[in-house]
């Protein structure tokens, strides 16, 4: 071998091995974090955690009942508001438009999906609690739906999309109307992805706690209901992690388990709902 | 005859002809809502800044100060710290991530990078709280005992690594920061490497290229646009990024040249400071921060999804 080739393939091998420690590299990152969390939070992790309320720094003991509730009240409220219109709209993108106005819509999906979180809450914050002139669980709720609504806009739209012609020509063909066919044949037919997209939505959303900062605020107390400042648990870790009291850290962690949790139990399990039984063949 | 059967078939057409106008008209409002959002929000925005932009103009992008005692306010050292971190942080992430992306679209098997697709996948689903819990405990003490001196002692003399070392920096933002863009480079990198026809390869592969050479002087100039929007999509992710970059940036909304000195971005000020905001022209200037985010974002993401869908046919056409 000439001196050449001899430095074209170890520059081949190099490179190669490289890409593939890249890759280690990035989900080692992941197992990081997951082990540091457990490691932590395990140790913080108490009964208490979900039964009892905040206690005021320097206190020990104490916990987030409140925050985990209310988390659920703000994300329950916020999918209430964003499946329906993401789901709707994504069968009239998928359904009834293939024209100018629904590759406007797209578009704007798009560009609705990666606008910052924290702009969200600054609208959020205009529409609902200058009028309403307090923080509130519903001004949380709307920002996160805000957020929601593209998400799974697009979803429902793609998996839509992969339902074959063929299934849908059938329907009409037996004499269907329209959106007979849409509702008994083409969203049965992909409703696997569509409710993966929706449970993946769903769980970005419970993470998120720059939109929920200056609407549903924070609350040390159970909530007076949804025109009430709420507690919930990405605040509750943001308030907690940069205090100064280290019981506040040992809570931060024990939050952070639960939260990571329930985003990874919510991703794995879109993952299974898709991986079992998909009922259209994907493209 | 002819009569008797045309009856029933015409008040059938009309009854399927009327749901389906109805069902139309009903999805069209729900599309329609996606567009009002859009324009409700720059309104929001537009109308809640206009304390600031009356009273500061142009001028509030120039200006470096900021106080809330004299009511006088500036963007600089936020655009500074938001602009900083996000480029510090692509240096990093972009070349991992390509790697990455190169190794999961090219040479893993299929399953291997399916599986591995899935973890990067959860790498960006993890909550951005949670990257902010785990820096401010662990990557912060790393940085203020360990790295950071590291970097002092051997390049102090440039002015990117002066100052005293606190481990609460534009650094430390960038490095959280970069872990967290990395799983949107791989995604939209790999499809874009996967959207390449098989004959490019195999074309360079049969001339004689090595794997490496094959991939990196066909495969990849081929989807570069795919690969850049990818970088895009990242960039404007990370422009917008809150919570961890504010929880380890240090908050001093000043500008510094040493990436060891605590700065300021526009998401962490208006998380830091909405609710304590009071009058118009506080709270409106930090809407009009708002604002030049949001331009921001959607400048680079449309740009983005337009190079996306230029590549892999997907983007904005399809998912």
């Amino acid at each position: 071998m000439n001196k050449r080739l001899i430095w074209r393939k170890s520059v081949n091998a190099v490179m190669l091995t490289l890409t593939g420690v890249f890759t280690a590299l990035t989900v080692s990152v992941l197992f990081l974090i997951l082990g540091c969390l457990v490691y932590n939070g395990a140790a913080a992790l108490d009964w208490n955690f979900f039964t009892k309320l905040p206690l005021s720094p320097g206190e020990l003991g104490g916990g987030m009942a409140n925050a985990i509730v209310g988390s659920f009240e703000i994300v329950g409220i916020a999918a209430l508001i964003g499946l329906p219109i993401g789901f709707v709209a994504g069968i009239y993108l998928s359904e009834f438009d293939d024209r100018y106005f629904a590759s406007l819509v797209r578009f704007v999906a798009d560009l609705l999906n990666g606008i910052p979180s924290i702009v969200v809450g600054l609208l959020a914050w205009s529409l609902l609690v200058v009028s309403m002139k307090g923080f509130s669980a519903i001004a949380g709720s709307v920002a996160l739906s805000v957020m929601l609504i593209p998400i799974v806009t697009r979803q429902t739209e793609q998996f839509l999309r992969e339902v074959p012609q063929s299934l849908r020509e059938g329907a009409l063909a037996l004499g269907a109307s329209k959106w007979k066919t849409i509702v008994t044949v083409v969203v049965p037919a992909g409703s696997k992805g569509i409710m993966t997209g929706m449970i993946l939505g769903i769980a970005r959303i419970s993470g998120e706690s720059a939109p929920l900062l200056f609407t549903s605020l924070n609350n040390q107390f159970w909530g007076g209901g949804i025109t009430q400042p709420t507690a919930s648990l990405p605040v509750m870790i943001y308030t907690h992690a940069i205090s100064a009291f280290d019981d506040w850290h040992r809570q931060a962690w024990a939050a952070g388990l639960v939260l990571i949790a329930l985003v990874l139990v919510a991703n794995i399990s879109a993952r299974y709902v898709l991986a079992r039984g998909i009922s259209v063949p994907r493209g | 005859m002819s009569t008797v059967a045309a009856a029933p078939a015409s008040t059938i057409g009309k009854r399927t002809q009327t749901g389906d106008v109805i069902a139309r008209w009903v999805a069209f409002a729900f599309a329609a809502s996606i567009l009002l959002l859009a324009v409700l929000l720059v309104y929001q925005l537009w109308a809640g800044s206009a304390g600031a932009r009356h009273k500061f103009g142009w001028g509030f992008l120039t200006s470096s100060k900021w106080n809330p005692v004299t009511q006088e306010f500036g963007a600089l050292p936020f655009l500074y710290g938001t602009v900083v971190t996000s480029f510090l942080a692509l240096l990093i992430s972009t070349p991992l991530g390509l790697g990455a992306a190169i190794f999961l679209a090219e040479l893993a098997p299929a399953r291997l990078s399916s599986a591995l697709t899935f973890l990067i996948e959860l790498l960006a689903a993890i909550p951005s709280v949670i990257y902010g819990v785990l820096a401010i405990f662990t990557l912060v003490p790393l940085m203020r005992t360990t790295i950071e001196p590291f970097l002092k002692g051997y390049f102090g003399y440039l002015p990117l690594f002066k100052g005293v070392v606190f481990g609460l920096d534009y650094l430390t933002a960038s490095l959280v920061l970069s872990v967290m863009t990395i799983p949107f480079v791989i995604s939209v990198s790999r499809e874009s490497l996967l959207a390449v026809p098989r004959e490019q390869r195999e074309a360079a592969l049969a001339l004689g290229a090595t794997r490496w050479e094959s991939t990196w002087q066909v495969v990849v100039p081929y989807a570069k646009l795919g690969i850049l929007g990818s970088v895009f999509l990242s960039l404007a992710r990370a422009l917008g990024e809150t919570m961890a970059v504010t929880m380890v940036i240090g908050n001093d909304p000043s500008i510094h040249a040493s990436l060891l000195a605590p700065g300021y971005t526009i998401a962490a000020i208006i998380a830091n400071e909405f609710t304590e905001a009071t009058g118009a022209v506080y709270t409106g200037s930090l809407v009009e921060l708002g604002l030049v985010l949001f331009c921001l974002t959607i400048v680079i993401n449309a740009m983005a999804r337009l190079m996306i869908v230029a590549t892999t046919g997907k983007g904005s056409k399809r998912a």
